[in-house]
């Protein structure tokens, strides 16, 4: 039994079959796990300015360019093991450098409030054993996060829910599309304008406080009624959410406080976001975003789309991301103006433009660890098969010290 | 997937009997469920019907990779979610502490599996669908999304 990587699940029910150093097989992972399990296409070597090093001659390299950089940021952590990314803020302390994650376009200002405990929460085991009403909020789990339906939301038989999604669940999705999630819903699938989760929050509210909601009145009280009479609920918040209500957030925590039985989750896609959110918190009570000179700041300006916009970074280092195909347009010009250290065990985007390319192991199946499960519970990975790559862990302390 | 009426459309539709069928619209239900084969219906075999049995052929053939119960699983749909590996009403008698509660399964007996990321059937005649008693049984496609299960 294997620790999946290949999303916000963690499942840790995977077999594998390893045959001459690789995997021949995966059982019980899905179509993402078992693609993260196989490795990638295309592994990176090491380079700098685009001619083949050594991984020694690299890291000295990049101790140079993060050296004499006078705002560097390091940026990416979520596919990094909880280690690793330890290892990452002490050396954007020892650096002056700001540091963000993924998080910061994604679900990190719910995991915020989660971890602020603004919002009430609970395991993913709770929800398979307890829940009868599930609603999915802008988000697609059943693309995302394949397994989430099946392992712990609808499908399964959980203590006091025996009779599974045939009679004692009820599975709700608000989207903008039909998506697949939406399909499994069906009589229960709320389809509203783009942006509209606001005027849909609203009509909800009304709908729970009595009064004749503006907005499709007849389904909106029929949604408020299956909410308050549900015994254990949860809401998915995914990225459609909070991408369309933007920062107000306040709402939603109104919402949440007339719903004394509902749970909220924000919908975690990379395997180990949530851990670098945990850390970073505990560290400087802020999940991303944060600059360190003497004491730890925040801004959304230390974000990775607005610092690269007002062009304030001058170096960047990425950990096992890649923001030339993640981010806008008008983002990512700035990139091809300053030097990047990339550290990755695949070949990216990003990494055909860095200037310095460290290869590292695939975190997960070639390097052990711990990583926060999309719910907050540490789960162990396992090594599968060994590999001469060092991992991201050991390259960033063999940085911090060649520094 | 093709229809009965897609299929009797296509053959001669006589009623000629020679096929031991009292008409040609049993003969094709026959067809679907893979209990008659094409070269059972003569007049089909003549040179004027020719173009007409290719195209049957052509329609039978994804039939062709099909359970004893009718179930064809489409690898290059499937998304290995698992949904019918834990919808499955048989699966969870068989294993109630592995599929039965979403975890992966403990045991050989299960009917669905899923290898490298796709499902796979098994245990075929465990399947509800299967044997004298069979029911019309719809666990296994209702939870899938992408419509990578299907009876024929």
């Amino acid at each position: 039994m294997v620790t999946c990587t290949g999303c916000g699940l963690l499942c840790d029910d995977i077999e594998v079959v390893v045959e001459n150093g690789k995997i021949k097989e995966t059982r019980n992972a899905c179509r993402r796990g078992a693609a993260r399990m196989r490795g990638c296409m295309n592994r990176l070597s090491p380079s700098v300015n685009q001619k083949p090093s050594d991984i020694k001659n690299c890291i000295r390299k990049a101790a140079d360019i993060l050296r004499n950089a006078r705002s560097p940021m390091l940026f990416g952590w979520s596919n990094s093991t909880c280690e690793a990314q330890l290892k990452g803020i002490q050396l954007a302390r020892k650096l002056n450098a700001a540091i963000d994650d993924t998080s910061s376009f994604c679900q990190g200002i719910l995991i915020e409030k989660v971890l602020q405990k603004k919002f009430r929460t609970c395991s993913l085991e709770d929800i398979r054993d307890k829940a009868d009403v599930l609603v999915y909020w802008g988000s697609d789990a059943q693309d995302s996060l394949p397994r989430h339906l099946s392992r712990f939301s609808y499908f399964p038989r959980g203590e006091s829910r025996q009779r599974g999604y045939e009679e004692d669940r009820i599975a709700i999705a608000i989207d903008v599309r039909e998506s697949n999630t939406a399909k499994i819903c069906k009589g229960h699938f709320y389809r509203i304008p783009l942006k509209g989760d606001w005027d849909f929050i609203l009509a909800l509210m009304d709908a729970l406080s009595g009064k004749v909601p503006s907005y499709d009145s007849k389904k909106m009280l029929e949604l408020a009624s299956i909410m308050k009479k549900a015994e254990f609920g949860a809401i998915f918040l995914g990225i459609g959410l909070t991408y369309s209500i933007k920062e107000d957030f306040d709402i939603l925590q109104k919402l949440a406080d007339m719903l004394p039985n509902i749970n909220i989750m924000p919908m975690v896609g990379p395997y180990n976001m949530r851990g670098f959110n945990e850390a970073l918190f505990k560290e400087t009570s802020f999940v991303n975003r944060v600059k360190f000179d003497g004491k730890a700041s925040h801004d959304s300006s230390y974000s990775i789309v607005e610092a690269l916009r007002n062009k304030s970074i001058d170096t960047l280092l990425i950990v096992g991301s890649d923001p030339l195909s993640s981010l806008p347009r008008s983002a990512i010009s700035h990139l091809a103006n300053i030097p990047i250290i990339c550290i990755d065990p695949c070949v990216t985007l990003t990494s055909r433009i860095a200037s310095v390319t460290i290869p590292c192991a695939y975190s997960g199946v070639e390097n052990g660890g711990s990583a926060v499960r999309m719910d907050g519970k540490v789960v162990e990975l396992t090594k599968i098969l060994t590999t001469n790559f060092p991992s991201d862990e050991e390259i960033l302390t063999r940085l911090t010290e060649a520094l | 997937m093709v229809t009965v009426m897609e299929l009797y459309q296509l053959l001669p539709r006589t009623n000629c009997k020679l096929c031991g069928e009292a008409t040609c619209m049993a003969f094709a239900v026959g067809l679907l469920s893979r209990k008659k084969n094409i070269s059972e219906c003569t007049p089909l075999l003549e040179e004027n019907f020719k173009k007409q049995k290719e195209i049957l052929e052509s329609l039978l053939l994804p039939t062709k990779g099909a359970e004893e119960t009718g179930m064809i699983v489409h690898p290059e749909l499937c998304t290995g979610c698992g949904n019918c590996v834990v919808a499955c009403p048989v699966d969870v008698a068989n294993d109630p502490h592995g599929a039965g509660i979403g975890r992966a399964p403990t045991n050989d007996k299960v009917i669905f599996k899923v290898v490298e990321g796709k499902v796979v059937a098994s245990n075929i005649k465990e399947c509800r669908r299967f044997g004298k008693n069979r029911v019309l049984c719809y666990a296994c496609i209702d939870p899938c999304p992408v419509g990578a299960i299907e009876f024929v």
